[in-house]
């Protein structure tokens, strides 16, 4: 049935006839939903396409033409939230230029709702990032990083929730080490935490505080190393239990697909990244409450 | 009318809390794919109506002529020293030097800069502010480095040893045929193993780049917050004409 019938129905009813059959009958109440997560990482400042004769991208990417692909996936769709992976500067004069202004303006007009920080939006250091805030309209979310003892304490959060059309939707960040990636004086006393510690914290507190339905997490940590010892999005997900979605960044990796992992519970998370300089967008969308044809706790996936 | 507003916000409050704390939304499907942005999305004109006042001021501040180049300029028209790498050492050398001697009251005694950081030829004809971003993109900035006799001397053997062109200068290094070290001056005075040297360079070669690690046995150094491509344009405007050429600043006798 859809929203309008509902409202007539309850309210023609007695609020206490109806709270006293609520319980029992509220899970049949929840009608089919689907929630859309569009992302983008790595866009490094990339406002303009590729020239046509570009021997990489050709005449692919740019932010005019992604507001129009976004534009007509809201009308799709209204239950939609769109975020970035992080290193949304640093790349183009753009940046050099205008500091992450306009990468940070346009943003608001495609209507992200948050992003995660990335090593290159620290290129012009703390104070830097800092300028750019009030110039967000959206939420910079990370969770690992403690920035308390720098000009960014109280500027970022560690996780954000959504609730749409009765789904609630958790957001955390996670960040990559700096330390040898970036330049000290750049990111001055942040500290960096242990990402899978935080990441198992706070997804967490998501599931049993928060009691979302969806969880995704937001990580630069890159796809995956295998010479080096360094954490990374498949491992992340192999050690969450909550976690629906890794939207990933940082190696700038363009994959066929989504790649499955198991996570710790032997339940299947999404690894998800769309390359760099906002050639791709990617797509997921999340069905809630809708027929199955899979057994009781499992869930279809379609990749 | 109140009265239904009512009962409605009533009911789905509670219908929220139950389906928190029941968990009630049930996940049954994902689907996922990526889309390319390509040319089949037309642009939002308002959208790109808002870039172009900063497009074009970009433009405007890269394309405008600063100097000319009289000859293509290129970091491989020589073996051990080229027209490019002896432009952009120069320029280091004479732009790091006034900023370097105010805050220390020391000078540059020369510089040393590496073959692969310069990623662009600079072609004959108009020189701008996007030729400085095409042949340094990074953000990498001067840093000046007080190496003492020794680490000097491994620095050279270091340009002996990768036969590359790095890009010198206020040095002159000249080999015998059996790639030894025959001349070693300094600012034209002979090398003095017991004196410190000044030595400005790239924080990217002192934080270990191209693996010189000369930089790391430093006795101080000195961060001139000035990037290599800001010395670059701010030299460009100063002077009409670009023409390096290859020198005797580094070779071998034959």
């Amino acid at each position: 049935m859809d929203r309008r019938k509902f409202i007539t129905n309850t309210s023609a009813t007695s609020a206490f006839l109806g709270l006293g059959g609520l319980t029992l009958g509220s899970c049949s109440l929840y009608k089919p939903t689907k929630i859309t997560i569009l992302h983008t990482n790595d866009v490094h400042s990339h406002i303009d396409p590729f020239p046509s004769d570009h021997s990489d991208f050709p005449g692919l990417g740019g932010l005019a033409r992604r507001a129009t692909l976004v534009d007509s996936i809201r009308k799709e769709n209204p239950n939609t939230l769109l975020f970035d992976a992080g290193d949304i500067f640093q790349g183009t004069p753009y940046f050099n230029f205008f500091g992450g202004e306009l990468e940070f303006k346009l943003m608001n007009m495609l209507k992200y709702d948050a992003a995660t920080i990335g090593n290159h939006d620290f290129d012009n250091g703390i104070e830097g990032l800092l300028a750019q805030v009030p110039n967000a309209k959206f939420d910079l979310i990370t969770a690992n990083y403690d920035f308390s003892n720098t000009a960014l304490n109280g500027y970022t959060k560690p996780y954000k929730t959504y609730t749409l059309n009765n789904i609630k939707i958790g957001v955390y960040g996670i960040g990559i080490e700096l330390k040898g990636l970036v330049t000290k004086k750049l990111y001055k006393e942040t500290k960096y935490l242990n990402p899978f510690e935080i990441a198992i914290d706070i997804e967490t507190k998501l599931k049993e505080e928060e009691k979302c339905d969806l969880i995704i997490c937001l990580s630069h940590l890159g796809y995956e190393y295998t010479t080096e010892q360094k954490p990374d999005d498949i491992t992340l997900a192999s050690k969450t239990k909550y976690t629906n979605l890794i939207i990933g960044g940082h190696t700038h990796t363009f994959l066929e697909k989504p790649t499955i992992v198991k996570n710790a519970e032997n339940r299947e998370v999404l690894v998800n990244q769309v390359g760099c300089f906002g050639i791709n967008l990617g797509r997921v969308d999340f069905y809630f409450n809708g027929s199955t044809n899979t057994n009781a706790n499992g869930v279809s996936i379609k990749v | 009318m109140n009265l239904k507003i009512t009962h409605f916000v009533i009911f789905t409050t509670f219908g929220f809390i139950a389906s928190c704390s029941n968990s009630t939304q049930k996940l049954t499907k994902i689907e996922a794919k990526q889309i390319p942005i390509n040319i089949d999305y037309t642009e939002i004109d308002s959208i790109n109506a808002y870039i172009k006042p900063y497009r074009n001021r970009i433009n405007n501040v890269l394309d405008s002529t600063l100097a000319y180049a009289s000859h293509k300029i290129s970091k491989d028209d020589g073996i051990y020293n080229t027209s490019a790498g002896n432009l952009i050492a120069d320029i280091i050398q004479k732009q790091a030097n006034p900023t370097f001697k105010s805050r220390t009251g020391k000078t540059i005694d020369f510089t040393l800069l590496n073959h692969g950081g310069i990623r662009s030829i600079i072609s004959k004809g108009p020189v701008t502010a996007r030729t400085a971003y095409e042949v340094m993109p990074f953000e990498n900035t001067i840093v000046v480095v007080e190496l003492n006799g020794k680490s000097v001397l491994e620095l050279i053997q270091y340009l002996i040893d990768t036969k590359r062109a790095h890009p010198i200068s206020g040095i002159q290094v000249i080999l015998n045929k059996n790639n030894t070290l025959k001349t070693l001056k300094i600012k034209g005075k002979p090398f003095d193993d017991s004196k410190t040297y000044f030595v400005a360079t790239s924080n990217y070669l002192v934080s270990g780049g191209d693996n010189m690690g000369f930089f790391k046995d430093g006795l101080n150094v000195f961060e001139l917050d000035y990037k290599i491509r800001n010395a670059m344009i701010d030299y460009f405007m100063k002077v009409d004409t670009l023409s390096p050429m290859i020198d005797k600043r580094f070779y071998k006798i034959k």
